[in-house]
C-alpha cells in the first residue's frame, strides 16, 4: 500500500471496529480528500459516518470536541498542517484540557490528521512542519508516520487512545520514499519493504520509536520524511549512523534515545521545520541533560531555516542529504 | 471627480456613563402578547419579524397574557422563583466570601437568574448545558450539591476539580452541565457538536450552547451557527445580552441599530428574541425551542434581554464605566419581582412564604458554607493533595510527568 491507501485502510478498520468513530473535514466525504485518503469511505459507511465539513478549522475541531465530549470517536481532517492555526484555541484551549479542567469528567478522544512538511514545492502555506506548536501544549499527544506500515498501525492506535492526537503525515511521502535528491525518479512504495500492509486490524504503539537504521557511530534522531534522507546521508557519507525514527514526537520514548546516544557518544537532530524554539530544541536539551557525560561532540541539529518556506528556494531550504551529510561529519571529526 | 470629505472612525458609546442616565431607547421593546406564537416548524427566514421584536408574557400587572403564555404547572412556578431567589442569595454570600479572601475570585449572575432556571425546567434529563460563567442558576435548578460548589469555590480538599479550576468554573456533568472554560464561546460551537453527536447515534438528546453578547464577537459564535444550520444540529443556542462585556457596552459587540437574534436569521436559523427577565417568557421559548430540536426541526437561536445587575466579577467596579444606578432604570426589570407579582396575584405565593423562603434559603446556604469550609478555604491552605496536579493531564500519566512529579517533592 502506499501511505494514502495504508491510512485510508487504517480508517477503514476503525469504521468497522467502533461505531463512535466518525469522520469529516473539507472534502473528506463525497469527493474522498484532496490526498484520496479517505476516498470510498463514505459511500461504504454513509453520510453519517464520513461526512464534508464547510472551510472552517476551528468549527471542525469545536464540533470535534462537543461529538467527543458526547462520548464519539472523530477522527477529523485539516487540510494541510498549514491551516490548523484558526483551530489553535479549540486544541489548545479545549481539546488538551478538557480532561484536566474537568477532573476527567468530560475527555477529548479525538484524532485530527493533518498533512505536513516540505519538498513538494508547496511555498509557505503547504510545507509547514508544525509540530513544535502543538509539542508545548500539555495535554497533546504528536505523532508522525514515516511509511505506509506504521502509518496505518499508529492511525490505529491514535484513534483508539483516549487522548487528544495530533496525526500528522508526511504528505510527500504518500506515494513513495524521498530521500531528499529530488532530481532523483520517486520510487514507489510498491517497491519498498514498509509499503507492506496487512489489511486487517493491527498497532504500532505509541510513545515507541523505532530504530530505522543500527548503527555505531553517531545517533540521528528524527521522524517523518527526515529519516529517509538521513539514510541517504549516512550511505553517502560512509557514516554508520543509528537513526532514530521518533514515531511518537511526543510524549517520546526517551530510552531508546538515551541508549543510542550513551552507545554511540554522538548525536545529530534533524527536522524539516525551522530552528529556532523547534522541536529540536527539546531533543537537544534532552539528550543534553540524560546523555552529557557520554557526548563526545557538541549535539548537531539539521533543521529548515528560521524562514517562511520559499517556493523557487525550495532545495535550498530542504535540509537534504547534503546539509545532514555534512553534519555527521562536523559530529564525527568534533 | 467629487470632494471627498475626511473620513471618520465610528466608537460606539453608551448613551449612559457615570454620572448620568443611561437612555434605554435603543432597546427595541414590545408590549407583553404583542409577537406572535409561531409552529415549531416555522421555517428559518419566517422568524425574521421574530428576531426583531421582544417576546414577553408578564405585563406590567403581573397577568400572564398572549400566545407564549403558555399553561405551566404552578409547583414548577414556585419552585423557580424558589432557584431564583437560591442563585441570588447564594450569590450574595459568595461576594462576602470572596471580600473575606475565603475564595480568590466569584461572578454573580444578578438580574439574570431567570435564564437558567427556566431553561433548566424546559429541558430534559440528559440533554447537555454548554454554559458560560454566567448560568448557575443552571445548577441550582439541577439542584447540585451547594456544599460541592462552594468547595469548587474555596479549592479546597472536597473540590471536584482538584483544585485546578479558577472558581465559577464550575462542571457537572451529571446534572447536564458541561466543564466551563475561561476561553469565551469555544462552548458555543462545542454544544453543536453534541447536538451533531446526538443525531448521529440517533438518540433523541439535546444541547443548549450559552454565549453573553460580549463573546459573539468571538469567531467561534458565527462558526457555531454555520456548523449549526449545515447539519441542522438539535441545539438551542442561547445569546444572553445583558448589554455589558465588562465596560464594554453591547453596542461595540455590533448590537448597535441590530440585534443579536438577527444574526440568527442570517445564517438561516429559526430566531427568537426574549425578554430574558420573564421567567414565563423564558420557560414558553425554551420548551418551543427544545420541542424543535428534538422533533429535528433543527436549531434555534435565543437572543435573551436582559441587563447585568452586578459588576462584572469581584474584580470590576462598574461605577467607573456606567451609571450606578442604571439597573433600577432597564425597562424589565428584575425576574425575581415579577415572577413573584405574578404568583402573588394568582395566589400562588405571598409575602410571608416569600419572607420565610428567604430565611429558609439564607440558613440552608450558611450551613452548605460552613460544612464546605470544614474542608478547608484558600486562606486557610487545605488545599487538595498536591501531587494529583500531575493527574488527568492525559489519560495515564506519562513517563515525563512521573519525573516532574518526583522533582516536585509532592
Amino acid at each position: 500500500m502506499t501511505m494514502i491507501q495504508a491510512l485510508r485502510s487504517a480508517m477503514d478498520v476503525m469504521l468497522e471496529r467502533d461505531n463512535n468513530v466518525v469522520i469529516y473535514g473539507q472534502d473528506v466525504g463525497y469527493f474522498g480528500g484532496v490526498f484520496r485518503c479517505t476516498d470510498g469511505l463514505q459511500a461504504k459507511y454513509g453520510k453519517s459516518r464520513v461526512f464534508d465539513a464547510p472551510i472552517s478549522e476551528g468549527g471542525i475541531v469545536g464540533t470535534a470536541v462537543g461529538m467527543a465530549a458526547y462520548g464519539l470517536r472523530p477522527v477529523v481532517e485539516i487540510q494541510f498542517a498549514d491551516y490548523f492555526y484558526p483551530a489553535s484555541d479549540q486544541i489548545v484551549s479545549e481539546a488538551a484540557r478538557l480532561r484536566y479542567r474537568s477532573a476527567g469528567e468530560f475527555t477529548a478522544a479525538m484524532t485530527i490528521r493533518m498533512p505536513c512538511g516540505g519538498g513538494i514545492y508547496g511555498g509557505q502555506t503547504h510545507s509547514q512542519s508544525p509540530e513544535a506548536m502543538f509539542t508545548h501544549v500539555c495535554g497533546l499527544r504528536t505523532v508522525m508516520p514515516s511509511n505506509p506500515y506504521d502509518a496505518k498501525g499508529l492511525l490505529i492506535s491514535c484513534i483508539e487512545n483516549d487522548d487528544p492526537v495530533i496525526f500528522l503525515e508526511p504528505k510527500r511521502l504518500y506515494n513513495g520514499p524521498f530521500d531528499g535528491h529530488h532530481d532523483k525518479p520517486v520510487v514507489p512504495w510498491s517497491q519498498h519493504p514498509l509499503g507492506e500492509v496487512p489489511e486487517g486490524y493491527y498497532t504500532v504503539p505509541l510513545d515507541k520509536a523505532s530504530v530505522f537504521r543500527p548503527g555505531e557511530d553517531l545517533t540521528v534522531i528524527t521522524y517523518g520524511t527526515m529519516v529517509f534522507v538521513a539514510e541517504a546521508a549516512a550511505r553517502e557519507t560512509g557514516v554508520d549512523a543509528e537513526i532514530i525514527d521518533l514515531r511518537s514526537i511526543w510524549p517520546l520514548d526517551l530510552d531508546a534515545i538515551v541508549n543510542s546516544v550513551k552507545k554511540t557518544g554522538r548525536c545529530v537532530v534533524v527536522h524539516e521545520a525551522t530552528r529556532t524554539s523547534g522541536f529540536g530544541a527539546e531533543l537537544v536539551a534532552l539528550v543534553q541533560e540524560h546523555c552529557f557525560y557520554h557526548l563526545e561532540a557538541p549535539v548537531e541539529r539539521v533543521t529548515g531555516w528560521d524562514t517562511p518556506y520559499p517556493h523557487a528556494q525550495e532545495w535550498v531550504y530542504f535540509p537534504g542529504p547534503d546539509r545532514v551529510g555534512a553534519a555527521f561529519k562536523r559530529a564525527m571529526e568534533a | 471627480m467629487s470632494q471627498s470629505k475626511p473620513l471618520s472612525l465610528h466608537v460606539p458609546e453608551p448613551t449612559g456613563r457615570p454620572g448620568c442616565k443611561t437612555d434605554f431607547s435603543y432597546l427595541r421593546l414590545n408590549t407583553a402578547g404583542d409577537v406572535r406564537r409561531p409552529p415549531v416548524d416555522v421555517a428559518p427566514p419566517d422568524t425574521a419579524d421574530l428576531a426583531w421584536s421582544l417576546i414577553r408574557v408578564l405585563d406590567d400587572s403581573g397577568n400572564a397574557v398572549g400566545p407564549w403564555a403558555v399553561d405551566i404547572d404552578s409547583d414548577l412556578l414556585r419552585f423557580g422563583l424558589r432557584t431564583m431567589m437560591k442563585t441570588r442569595i447564594f450569590d450574595a454570600r459568595m461576594v462576602i466570601a470572596q471580600r473575606q479572601k475565603k475564595m480568590s475570585f466569584y461572578m454573580t449572575s444578578l438580574g439574570e437568574e431567570a435564564l437558567g432556571t427556566a431553561q433548566a425546567l424546559a429541558l430534559d434529563d440528559g440533554d447537555m448545558h454548554f454554559p458560560t460563567y454566567r448560568q448557575q442558576s443552571l445548577l441550582m435548578a439541577h439542584k447540585v450539591s451547594m456544599v460541592d460548589m462552594i468547595c469548587q469555590l474555596l479549592s479546597n480538599e472536597r473540590d471536584p476539580l482538584k483544585g485546578r479550576q479558577l472558581p465559577v468554573m464550575y462542571s457537572v456533568r451529571k446534572s447536564g452541565f458541561f466543564t466551563i472554560s475561561g476561553n469565551l464561546a469555544t462552548q458555543f460551537v462545542q454544544a453543536v457538536g453534541w447536538g451533531m453527536a446526538s443525531a448521529i447515534k440517533g438518540d433523541t438528546k439535546i444541547a443548549a450552547a450559552w454565549i453573553g453578547d460580549g463573546a459573539t464577537a468571538e469567531s467561534d459564535f458565527n462558526t457555531a451557527l454555520t456548523f449549526a444550520h449545515v447539519y441542522r444540529a438539535p441545539v438551542i443556542l442561547n445569546v444572553v445580552n445583558n448589554q455589558w462585556a465588562i465596560s464594554t457596552f453591547q453596542a461595540l459587540a455590533g448590537g448597535e441599530s441590530v440585534t443579536f437574534a438577527a444574526r440568527g436569521v442570517g445564517s438561516g436559523i429559526a430566531s427568537l428574541r426574549v425578554d430574558g427577565n420573564d421567567f414565563l417568557a423564558v420557560y414558553a421559548a425554551s420548551r418551543w425551542a427544545a420541542e424543535r430540536a428534538r422533533s429535528n426541526l433543527g436549531p434555534t437561536l435565543i437572543e435573551w434581554v436582559t441587563y447585568r445587575a452586578g459588576p462584572h466579577s469581584t474584580s470590576d467596579d462598574p461605577s467607573k464605566y456606567r451609571p450606578a444606578d442604571d439597573w433600577t432604570h432597564f425597562p424589565l426589570g428584575d425576574p425575581i419581582g415579577r415572577l413573584r407579582q405574578h404568583l402573588t396575584l394568582r395566589g400562588l405565593w405571598s409575602d410571608q412564604e416569600h419572607d420565610a423562603t428567604s430565611k429558609e434559603l439564607e440558613a440552608e446556604i450558611v450551613a452548605a458554607q460552613k460544612e464546605a469550609e470544614q474542608y478547608g478555604t484558600l486562606a486557610s491552605g487545605r488545599g487538595p493533595d498536591a501531587a494529583s496536579m500531575f493527574e488527568d493531564v492525559y489519560k495515564d500519566m506519562p513517563e515525563h510527568l512521573r519525573r516532574q512529579r518526583e522533582q516536585s517533592g509532592v
